[in-house]
């Protein structure tokens, strides 16, 4: 007797809702006899980290301002991971953005009239997030290169950028020679609308919906889907794969890049040291987690973020070491993702006499 | 589509949202009468470094004030934006005293003690402060000079490796602290330097040390958070300088000797004062003579003649008859920043930009 995956035929509609509530409680399950090992009681453990994430407006604006670049991220890996492009550099398009943004917040902003500086300073920092993810676009195309490689190792060129730019001509000389530009002008600030959730809240749910439409309900959103499933295919159709492939990174570099823009604009007012703090590589796992679909991922995006706030709780409530919010999350999101493999297959088991008369 | 998961989790986002709709309860905890004191902390009081010595600070604040205080600590709190979360944190629960103890906590800091004016809040090495909110540190160069009386003369190879975290200030004063101390007794000496951007991160450290070792430098001096690039050094059989606390005691006797912090006595008169109702903002940068910083015990390799004359300098400078940045004192291209007969006042000693004639390496990038 024996037990294999057998891909399902048709994905069940059941499986889809029951799989993620399944491995949650499982997740529960596992956390909780973690928690008692330690001698923690898990429920309150549970409650406090909800409570921190979710529990306040307070609590809650502080995870969306966590949410806010994760759910850009995310939709930005998410196009490229329909086309099987493997952008692993969305951290390095966010940085490069935020530095771009930061130019003109604080080179441009004097010649410029007050309206324009927020509006330049998100499209030019869209650009260089672009432009970020074109290069490892258009190698990858042109030269068959390997995108994971150069994306990933385009972050640290960002934010080695951002760190020499920082260090050097752009150190605020007020600043008794510590690191970190000065601080932008007013009118290059993107309004907060409560604590530090700013309207880049807006924007997100914005570009999620037009992503949707896009993706799902014009000829360009078909051909992207064609050339995911099956590039040979929708090269005998006659989709230009090249310049596709090309078009959608140059869209997703543009979207983390606005990210970085939001992270500068709206929560540092300044370049400085913490621009990157690893959003780019939770995208990744945002962008699974919602299958790739816009509008699912600011909801995972929200979920993400809650889960990396109320981590905190476990140290300032519950007492326990910082490495043990690292391994909750963890042990929240291994099953959810490992649980996805039951959506798409089913074990089924197989006697030995069912083998032998096959 | 994948609606279920859709709808799944919109639910999960959704009920919290109407769970709030009740108005904000914040926890403020009122009706205790302890003094309710949290410490934010960078890497781990493990790290037998900065960290640590921070964390036998808050333990000396609850030994002496006993239960008329509660303390308590988060670890592992990454520098920038993302501090403010936690610090709001604990001014929402009813923290009467934050202590923030790392540089990049500042700006985060400025902006949550604006909105509880309430609450004490104190951070240390920076330089902007508030009505409720000031800062601390100490005079570690006077320190690292002494120790680089101790490494001019260990010195074989007349190169000492010295792992830095970051160009700024604090870390550019230390190194030139502790070069212009091995010239004094070793002129011919100079003094490597290797930047690694971050302040905890014992890979980092201990590769940046091994580089230096690889490099011909017999004794490795550092301003990083762990004991690895000591440890890098005992490995090889040569010989370093600690920083932060007592390293000798936990790696051996090839740590010739430390400069160590020393936070105990501060934080208890501070915390005192708040207590009291005579805390007012201030911007506190005590030295030897204070006790904030000092030099821990000496290595048994460090000769009677070495310790002798370490504890003569020590003399001046409590004395206040002599201080590290005191003329003649030339920068690396040999121009003179400080003539012989001046002295560097404060302002300039915190705001310092560059490094000192005998240390190779850059003082930015």
């Amino acid at each position: 007797m024996r037990i294999i995956f057998e891909k399902r035929n048709t994905i069940s509609k059941k499986a889809i809702l029951l799989v993620p509530v399944f491995s949650f409680i499982v997740s529960l399950f596992l956390i909780g006899i973690l928690l008692l090992i330690f001698k923690t009681n898990p429920f309150l453990t549970y409650a406090s980290m909800y409570v921190g994430a979710f529990g306040t407006w307070m609590n809650f604006t502080e995870t969306l301002v966590k949410a806010i670049p994760l759910m850009l991220t995310g939709i930005g890996v998410g196009l490229a991971f329909r086309l099987r492009f493997w952008n692993i550099g969305a951290e390095g398009q966010l940085v490069f953005g935020g530095v771009i943004a930061t130019w003109v917040a604080l080179f441009w902003s004097p010649f410029i009239p007050a309206w324009m500086v927020l509006p330049l300073a998100i499209i030019a920092g869209m650009i260089a997030g672009a432009l970020w993810a074109g290069i490892p676009a258009v190698l990858k195309v042109s030269l068959n290169v390997d995108e994971t490689l150069v994306s990933l190792m385009l972050n640290y060129v960002a934010i080695m950028i951002a760190q020499g730019l920082y260090y050097g001509p752009w150190r605020d000389p007020d600043g008794f020679g510590f690191p970190g530009t000065k601080l932008f002008p007013q009118i290059a600030w993107l309004p907060r609308f409560s604590g530090r959730a700013h309207y880049g809240l807006l924007f997100a749910v914005l570009i999620a919906l037009i992503m949707w439409v896009i993706l799902n309900r014009t000829k360009w959103g078909f051909e992207l889907k064609m050339i995911g499933r099956n590039p040979r295919a929708a090269s005998v159709m006659g989709v230009r794969i090249g310049s596709n492939i090309i078009i959608a990174l140059l869209v997703s570099g543009a979207i983390s890049g606005m990210a970085g823009v939001f992270e500068v604009t709206a929560i540092s007012h300044r370049l400085q040291q913490g621009l990157s703090m690893g959003y780019g590589y939770t995208a990744i796992i945002v962008a699974w987690m919602a299958q790739l679909n816009p509008i699912a991922s600011l909801f995972v995006a929200i979920l993400m973020a809650g889960l990396l706030v109320g981590g905190d709780q476990v140290q300032m409530m519950m007492g326990l070491p910082a490495a043990m919010g690292l391994v909750l999350q963890g042990m929240i999101l291994f099953p959810m993702l490992a649980g996805s493999l039951f959506t798409d297959f089913k074990l089924k088991v197989i006697s030995n006499k069912e083998e032998a008369g096959v | 589509m994948k609606k279920g998961l859709l709808v799944l989790l919109a639910l999960l986002v959704l009920i919290p949202a109407l769970t709030f709709a009740g108005g904000d309860k914040e926890a403020e905890a009122a009706g205790d009468d302890e003094f309710k004191v949290a410490f934010v902390y960078l890497s781990l009081p493990g790290d037998l470094g900065w960290t640590y010595e921070h964390e036998a600070g808050r333990q000396m604040i609850e030994a002496e004030l006993g239960d008329k205080v509660s303390t308590t600590y988060i670890e592992n709190v990454p520098e920038g934006p993302d501090a403010a979360r936690i610090i709001r944190q604990y001014a929402q629960q009813g923290y009467d005293m934050i202590f923030a103890t790392s540089f990049g906590y500042m700006d985060p800091m400025v902006e949550i003690a604006a909105e509880f004016p309430d609450v004490y809040f104190e951070h240390c090495s920076g330089y902007k402060m508030s009505e409720n909110m000031a800062t601390y540190f100490g005079r570690m160069y006077q320190a690292r000079y002494l120790s680089g009386l101790v490494a001019g003369n260990a010195t074989k190879t007349n190169t000492i490796g010295y792992v830095a975290a970051f160009p700024i200030p604090e870390v550019l004063r230390g190194i030139n602290a502790f070069t212009i101390g091995v010239k004094k007794v070793n002129p011919e000496a100079i003094v490597k330097v290797v930047w690694t951007n971050t302040w905890y991160d014992p890979v980092k450290e201990r590769e940046a040390a091994v580089a230096l070792l690889d490099s011909g430098v017999d004794i490795i001096a550092q301003h990083q958070d762990t004991t690895e690039p000591q440890k890098a050094a005992e490995e090889r059989g040569l010989l370093s300088i600690g920083y932060d606390s007592d390293m000798g005691s936990f790696v051996g006797d090839s740590i010739l000797v430390s400069p160590v912090w020393q936070w105990g006595n501060y934080y208890i008169e501070t915390v005192k004062a708040a207590m009291n109702g005579t805390w007012s903002s201030h911007s506190y940068w005590g030295g030897l003579k204070e006790g904030v910083v000092k030099l821990s015990d000496f290595s048994p390799l460090v000769s009677e003649d070495v310790k002798d004359l370490v504890a003569a300098e020590e003399k001046k400078i409590v004395e206040g008859t002599w201080d590290v940045f005191w003329g003649e004192v030339k920068d690396q291209d040999g121009n003179i920043v400080v003539a012989a007969g001046d002295k560097m006042d404060d302002g300039t000693m915190l705001g310092m930009g560059f490094l000192v004639e005998g240390v190779i390496g850059k003082a930015g990038n």
